[in-house]
């Protein structure tokens, strides 16, 4: 079975973070990383930028509508999500109005990812 | 890391918005801030033992009233505290109960006390000192050691803002909408300095100050949460993420000044510049360009450029026209020139800086530029000329210090000419 980790916090206590403090932390969480990678068991890892940089596409309706800011509502539940490599915000909401046409209602928040490790199950056993 | 360290960042995250509810509820800063203070030792004291609570700022707001009333009773007459245990067993489902701090009251509450720092009645430095003290937390010998004033003297301009707005009678209510614009621009102006006064050009002061620029960007953050759909906020806070992602390269080793243009791009902030770029991204969205969204423009433009031969200059001229059109200055218009210079060649810049002298005369970067614009013109004298008018103005040792590296690759080109 693969699990997603989503990982939650009080992003104005992360963001008060020294420089050095949050470099200890990715630092001690590099080691367990690592070792996960090289027992082929760590899939992509993202570090995402904060909420203030996220847009909402709600596709409850039609057309769906863009909103700045992350997806506050607590109705809905997080089901997936999808990590794409676009040129500009624009072209990020252009895949969620097409991902929103098959399949419409609730809501799509696209937030930039700020550091992104690649570490796909095929570097199993592969010396790092 | 410390075993008190996540308590300072906790502390430091929850901080405007607890003394922005206290504010409310006291209606005093002096007790707001005291209160949170008292707060804030209990918090050490407690969350060691208990673990953080789940609403850190409603723990706060809580302990803080109730160590407030105390203090209030205290200088009336002397009644007994309540027992410590009290208080420190304050358990979450408590604190949420009496304190329902919902979006709205947050909003607010931050709104307010921004707007009572911001207050028209108090000149731009007493904004300034009252933001980075009673919002951002920094203790008076911080705010001073970072103006360059002594620590009698920070004191001295804090007491006096928080005189005059309670002798003002600053109103402890939310504006209306139509104020609330006008306000929050005061806003992203003071923090907008509080970023300027950071962002020195001097490495001797660098340490101290470029925590002002972390508190610029962190105000800017907080007010960007309140407003999520306001692109100038936006671009304002892009700007300052921009700016300060460069600041590990901005001195050599020997602390001099090193030019964008010269700077070693790998030791940007490559997360703070990640963040500006989505900012600005979002912000055009909005198709409402201001100026702090133009300048934030500019700035990613550098920030996309692997190297400094791969700068739009003249997208950065367009960008600066634009600007000159929204808030025409001399120094936009300066700025502008050397964009110019790059996109178009030095003549077209030095015919366009040339109208600037009467205002710019005693302007030390007009002259640094205008000698640039020379030199590359060839014409060796007046370079020298308008060189040796910038070094007499510089600000700093470092800013007379670079000129003169100007002059001598003057003298140096002209040397080998002669030989």
């Amino acid at each position: 079975m693969q699990y997603a980790i989503l990982c939650y916090h009080d992003e104005t206590v992360t963001c008060a973070w020294s420089k050095e403090y949050d470099d200890a932390v990715m630092a001690k969480l590099g080691v367990v990383m690592e070792r996960l990678a090289r027992q082929g068991k760590l899939g992509p890892v993202a570090r995402l930028l904060p909420t203030t940089t996220a847009t909402t596409l709600r596709k409850d309706r039609e057309p769906p509508l863009v909103v700045d800011g992350p997806f506050a509502e607590t109705k809905e539940q997080l089901l997936g999500f999808y990590i794409i490599d676009c040129a500009s915000l624009e072209e990020a909401l252009g895949i969620c109005r097409e991902l929103g046409e098959a399949n419409p209602g609730g809501a799509y928040e696209i937030r930039p990812v700020g550091v992104f490790f690649d570490s796909p199950w095929a570097a199993a056993n592969a010396p790092l | 890391m410390t075993d008190t360290g996540w308590i300072g960042s906790v502390l430091t995250a929850a901080r405007p918005r607890a003394i922005a509810a206290l504010v409310r509820y006291f209606r005093d800063l002096d007790t707001a801030e005291e209160a949170f203070q008292e707060a804030s030792l209990r918090a050490l004291k407690a969350w060691p033992r208990n673990g953080p609570p789940r609403d850190a700022a409603a723990w706060l707001i809580m302990v803080a009233r109730n160590a407030g009333i105390d203090s209030v009773r205290r200088t009336v007459r002397q009644d007994p505290l309540p027992p410590e245990d009290k208080i420190s067993d304050l358990s979450d489902a408590e604190a949420t109960a009496v304190e329902r701090l919902d979006a709205a009251d947050y909003r607010d509450d931050i709104l307010r006390l921004l707007f009572v720092c911001c207050h028209p009645a108090l000149p731009a430095t007493q904004q300034i000192a009252l933001a980075l003290r009673i919002v951002s937390g920094l203790t008076v010998q911080q705010i001073a050691r970072a103006f360059l004033v002594t620590e009698a003297a920070m004191e001295q301009r804090i007491t006096r803002a928080k005189s005059r707005v309670a002798s003002a009678r600053v109103p402890f209510e939310t504006p209306g909408a139509a104020e609330r614009a006008e306000r929050t621009a005061a806003v992203t102006a003071m923090i907008y300095l509080v970023f300027n006064e950071g962002y020195t050009v001097n490495i001797a002061e660098h340490g101290a100050r470029a925590a002002l620029c972390e508190e610029a960007i962190r105000l800017a953050r907080l007010l960007l949460g309140l407003y999520p759909a306001e692109p100038e906020i936006m671009g304002l806070t892009a700007l300052l993420l921009l700016q300060h992602a460069r600041s590990a390269a901005r001195f050599d080793a020997d602390g001099a000044v090193v030019l964008l243009e010269d700077q070693d791009r790998t030791r940007w902030d490559r997360k703070q510049i990640a963040e500006g770029l989505a900012l600005i991204d979002k912000a055009v969205r909005h198709r409402r360009p201001g100026p702090y969204q133009v300048q934030a423009a500019i700035a990613a433009i550098h920030a996309r450029a692997a190297r400094a031969q791969d700068t739009d200059w003249s997208e950065i001229d367009l960008l600066y026209g634009t600007l000159e059109r929204m808030q025409p200055s001399p120094v936009v218009s300066l700025n502008r020139a050397v964009a110019v210079s790059k996109a178009r060649g030095p003549a077209a810049a030095l015919a366009m800086i040339e109208p600037l002298a009467d205002r710019l005369g005693a302007y030390f970067y007009f002259h640094g530029a205008r000698g640039a614009f020379l030199r590359e013109l060839g014409r060796n004298d007046e370079a020298h000329i308008a060189f040796d008018r910038a070094i007499a103005l510089a600000n700093s040792p470092a800013e007379a210090a670079h000129i003169r590296m100007q002059i001598d690759r003057l003298t140096a080109k002209a040397d080998r000419r002669e030989s």
